[in-house]
């Protein structure tokens, strides 16, 4: 039922090293802290350090009692504090207050702070202007690749898109160098880069200098994944912006479990009867008791009843799961909103389309979805027609809160959401603008150009990779054909067929028009070493890099893209995120 | 997946409508239930208190006995517990966890790096690490000599822009020439590391004037967006009003000014605060809609006082019999809209609360206003109310049904708050602006049901018990 890997398909490393690695890093730290110690931790880490440590490790290095880092003060009776924070601002003000409420009360502790992935110096300079640097140790946990499945690793950074995609800022370039640098010591050089975008580019620059700075390392060994391709989140956006039918979970999934593993890159429409099967065969499995004899009996208590009630467990989570997929999915007129969305991707009843955002809209429906749906109408459309935009936003604000003045700002800024400027001179001058903003010009272009160098050519890079495959009849989902099947066959991930195109070509040649479209002139590039080391199976393994965070339907359907062409990919993401989410890191409103 | 029986069958009862485009969907429907079923029914066989390694997942995602859901405890305990700290403290401890089901049965980890946890074995794992920087920042006694190179003179900038990337204590005074400082910054730019280039502008922020600085920044613009982002973080409102002022970025200055309103809790201050809005160099759409949110913030706190006292006076029988569940303040215009049709419905329109006052100040669509009158009203079962809505006189005097919105959404609304089937409004039309008069009752749409596609909706959701 699932889809076998090809069985030339070559094998993946063993990331599971990594998490080996950052849990020995941990421990070490809280070593540098002798004693019983409380140990405070940032919401936002708590369900990474869940994967590779877990309370009785804490506590066999004197950890006494967890708390969460939160807006409340805390009360702890500790003499060694310990806060294992991300490197922001609020978290120094945080420890700034707790520290400083005890030098009021003459109350001497110890304390540690160990920042994660890394520190910033706009951090230390909080702590300095609060008066507490030297009273607090700082130390570094660079815990940035977390393997969530045997194929996937997250750094675990959703800030990284709002950070450098909506406020330009480059701290986490480093961070992405330092976790590339880390992967090419374990897993061997990478002969073959691509890339495409600045983010993408300029990651790259550093990682190359980190491996200047410390050569020798990788040199002369076989390296065991073969491609290395890089991609920016901002050039190419348009894909998460789609429901997607797959179903993703809070539970922790991935391979280990047995069941998950053969359902997860299914399409939704046929997850029913396969876990149907699956309980079956559980049934009929179970009924063998009857009529055995007491020796089978013991046999079979002793062989097989345990994975039977395993797997008896594993399939009623996922049924479970399923049912409240199903509820979600008939609630919100499930269908309509599909209809609405591949009508936009494919661009007719632009009209009807847009009046029934409108009415999500007036009806209060989740305000994230009415967003997702205004942005996908200004991505495939280039834009909102002003009259539709000043309207639509009119009633956003009406609906959902006038504050939401800011989160339409941020939109425009990031170049989702806009307002078509009048006339078809401006595609000229926006040709001719993205042909000046090398890096270089970029610095003198002013931003008002720059947004508009954003503005998507989506029909035309359409059309020209068929993204919106034509599809004879019906689409069988339960024999995908193609990439789409992850959006019931009407829309292949932009980033995706990229992919699939440069490793076909082994570089961007032939692909110029593209690049062009999705103003990357510049910023595509390939970088290949001559060496032949590299053994056909490594060269069948690609990792691709996902900046700025990549959804469950990318990974599925380059899976299913590994699987058609005897490929594995890697993914290494900032953050396995979905349409709703970004939408999210754009809303100003926090609740 | 306690679900009972009942909810069971009212869930899969209310799921008839489409949702999938597969036309064996309900086939696929019953599979999942008749999956479930036969696992549920094996559940007799499966009791729960073995010792397999399974890992046991609460319903919010967490293993039981994972950090985050120790985490939720140890919350969960100091919240609810303000009082006995000595209670507290031995609750929150450690050892209460110790008789959780299955402490180290987590297959998470411990299972999967057996033989690595043994105490003996850290000696090897701290060996191996002792060279990679363990940056102890605070103290610097004890160091090797060479590190107090770090604060000699001669560090070039390329060295300097290094050395702080790798997060080593670099010292940036000797750049005290204006020159200096320009090639440091362009350095950490051409590095692309954001987390230096911040480091370099903290330095030059404080170390040269602001017109100096934000002269340098204009014509570049990577420093100048980390600049901006900086002052966001840490709240220097001042300084980055003062930025956006001489780059003459108008807009974003008025949005910069106004993004603060958000930090003002008190409703009367919001106000005021965004009095001051008003005047401020939005676009010409935006400062209708600042001067929008003010006028509704400001009939909130009227409304806001004058229904908190009459509902606790107890007098109206509206509020004793719909006690409020929330304050009206900062919500939405719809949101308020629906509130001022739920209890001030019948008010005059001179009255800030009535709900034809505020569609007139909003300018609210008929469409919406329909929309949300008609769920407040049918909330309310006044179904009298309803009724009028749709209903206008002509000039000859005859009375007609019409709605500015789909009647497929009338009968939805309806639907869910289980209007009676006499209500005419029932009586759907299936186009919306036709003004035809309507003589049928429910029932009959839903017995002539498949006549027209609106019609055929009809029948489907409107099975009234």
């Amino acid at each position: 039922m699932a889809f076998p890997h090809r069985p030339d398909a070559p094998e993946l490393p063993d990331f599971s090293m990594l998490k080996r690695l950052a849990r020995d890093q941990l421990i070490y730290l809280l070593e540098q802290l002798p004693g019983k110690k409380d140990l405070f931790i940032e919401a936002d880490l708590m369900s990474p350090l869940d994967r590779i440590a877990n309370v009785s490790i804490l506590k066999q290095h004197e950890v006494d009692k967890l708390y969460k880092v939160e807006s409340k003060p805390a009360v702890s009776s500790s003499e060694q504090l310990c806060f294992l924070v991300r490197p922001r601002i609020k978290n120094m003000r945080y420890i700034a207050n707790l520290v400083n409420a005890d030098k009021l009360a003459g109350r001497t502790r110890k304390y540690k702070v160990i920042f994660s992935p890394q520190k910033f110096y706009a951090c230390e300079m909080v702590l300095e202007e609060e008066g507490i640097y030297g009273d607090v140790s700082c130390d570094e946990w660079a815990f940035s690749l977390l393997p969530l499945d045997v194929d996937l690793l997250s750094m675990e950074l959703p800030e990284f898109f709002r950070d450098y995609f909506l406020e330009g800022d480059q701290r986490w370039i480093n961070t992405v160098a330092q976790a590339l640098h880390l992967l090419s010591t374990l897993y061997g050089p990478f002969p073959n880069c691509y890339g495409i975008g600045r983010c993408a580019k300029m990651s790259y620059e550093l990682w190359r200098k980190l491996e200047d700075e410390e050569d020798g390392e990788t040199k002369g060994r076989r390296p065991e994944i073969g491609h290395i391709f890089l991609l920016d989140r901002g050039s190419v956006d348009f894909g998460p912006e789609v429901t997607s039918s797959d179903k993703s979970l809070k539970v922790l999934l991935n391979a280990e479990d047995k069941v998950f593993n053969e359902i997860r890159n299914e399409h939704f429409s046929n997850v029913f009867g396969f876990l149907s099967q699956k309980a079956r065969n559980l049934q009929a499995q179970y009924d063998r008791r009857r009529g055995m004899d007491i020796k089978q009996m013991k046999n079979f208590v002793s062989q097989e009843l345990k994975g039977l009630k395993q797997e008896h467990r594993l399939l009623s989570l996922h049924i479970g799961a399923c049912e409240s997929i199903m509820k979600k999915k008939t609630k919100q007129d499930f269908q309509e909103l599909i209809k609405t969305e591949h009508a936009l991707l494919e661009g007719f009843n632009i009209r009807e389309s847009t009046s029934y955002i409108e009415e999500h809209i007036d009806r209060q429906v989740s305000p994230i979805e009415s967003l997702r749906l205004m942005c996908l109408l200004s991505i495939t459309e280039n834009g909102l027609i002003p009259k539709d935009y000043r309207s639509l936003k009119t009633q956003y604000l009406q609906s959902y809160g006038p504050e939401h003045l800011l989160t339409f700002s941020n939109l425009r800024r990031a170049g989702l959401l806009t307002e078509q400027a009048p006339g078809d001179t401006l595609t000229a001058v926006e040709s001719k603008v993205s042909k000046l903003v090398t890096d270089k010009a970029a610095g003198k272009i002013t931003d008002a150009f720059s947004s508009l160098a954003k503005r998507s050519n989506f029909r035309a890079i359409s059309k020209k990779l068929n993204l919106i495959p034509r599809v004879d009849g019906e689409y069988d989902l339960k024999v995908p054909r193609d990439m789409a099947y992850v959006f019931s066959g009407a829309y292949v991930p932009l980033s995706c067929r990229i992919i699939e195109q440069v490793l076909e070509r082994r570089s961007w040649q032939g692909l110029d028009e593209v690049v062009r479209l999705l103003n990357c002139s510049e910023l595509a590039f390939t970088d290949m070493t001559r060496e032949d080391k590299a053994s056909s199976e490594s060269l069948r393994l690609i990792l691709v890099v996902f900046l700025g965070g990549c959804t469950f339907s990318e990974i599925s359907a380059l899976r299913f893209l590994g699987r058609e062409k005897g490929y594995r990919f890697i993914f290494l993401t900032t953050a396995v995120t979905n349409s709703a989410r970004l939408m999210e890191a754009m809303s100003e409103v926090k609740a | 997946m306690n679900r009972t029986k009942g909810d069971e069958e009212e869930y899969w009862n209310s799921s008839k409508f489409k949702a999938f485009t597969f036309d064996d969907e309900d086939d696929e429907l019953s599979q999942l239930k008749e999956s479930k079923r036969a696992v549920n029914s094996l559940r007799d066989f499966v009791d729960d208190d073995d010792d397999d390694d399974l890992e046991r997942v609460s319903w919010g995602g967490e293993p039981v006995g994972s950090i985050s859901w120790s985490i939720k405890e140890t919350a969960g305990t100091s919240v609810s517990n303000h009082e006995g700290r000595e209670q507290l403290k031995s609750r929150n401890s450690f050892s209460s966890y110790a008789p959780l089901p299955k402490p180290t049965s987590t297959y998470s980890l411990s299972s999967f790096f057996r033989g690595r946890t043994r105490p003996g074995s850290f000696q090897s794992l701290s060996d191996a690490l002792s060279d990679t920087p363990a940056k102890s920042y605070a103290p610097e006694l004890g160091r090797p000599k060479g590190e107090y190179r770090d604060y000699s003179n001669d560090w070039s900038p390329s060295d300097t822009v290094r050395r702080l990337r790798k997060g080593k204590v670099c010292s940036l005074e000797r750049f005290r020439s204006l020159q200096d400082k320009l090639q440091l910054l362009e350095e950490a730019v051409s590095m692309h590391d954001g987390n230096v280039i911040t480091a370099v502008l903290i330095f030059l922020k404080r170390t040269l004037s602001k017109e100096i600085l934000f002269r340098e920044l204009e014509v570049r613009q990577v420093a100048l967006r980390h600049l901006i982002h900086f002052l966001k973080e840490i709240g220097d409102q001042k300084l980055l009003l003062d930025l956006f002022r001489f780059l003459d970025r108008t807009e974003e200055l008025a949005l910069s000014h106004y993004r603060e309103h958000l930090n003002i809790q008190d409703p009367e201050k919001r106000k005021e605060f965004l009095k001051t809005c008003i005047g401020l160099p939005f676009s010409a759409e935006d400062s209708a809609h600042i001067q929008d949110h003010y006028t509704l913030l400001e009939r909130q706190i009227i409304i806001e006082a004058n229904d908190r006292h009459l509902e606790a006076a107890g007098q109206t029988e509206m509020f004793r019999k719909h006690p409020r569940k929330a304050s009206i303040l900062n919500m939405p215009l719809v949101t308020t809209l629906f509130y001022s049709c739920f209890y001030h419905y019948t008010e005059a329109e001179g009255t800030f609360s009535s709900p034809v006052n505020l569609k007139k100040t909003f300018k609210i669509p008929d469409k919406q206003y329909v929309l949300t009158a008609l769920a407040a009203r049918a909330k309310l079962r006044a179904w009298h109310d309803v009724d009028a809505l749709f209903t206008t006189k002509n000039w000859l005097g005859y009375t007609k049904k019409r709605a500015p919105i789909g009647f497929h959404r009338v009968v939805e609304i309806l639907h869910k708050n289980s209007a009676p089937v006499q209500s005419s409004v029932f009586y759907g039309s299936e186009n919306d602006k036709s003004e035809v008069p309507l003589p049928t009752d429910i029932t009959g749409v839903c017995q002539s049901g498949g006549r027209c596609g609106h019609k055929v909706e009809l029948s489907h959701q409107v099975q009234v018990p």
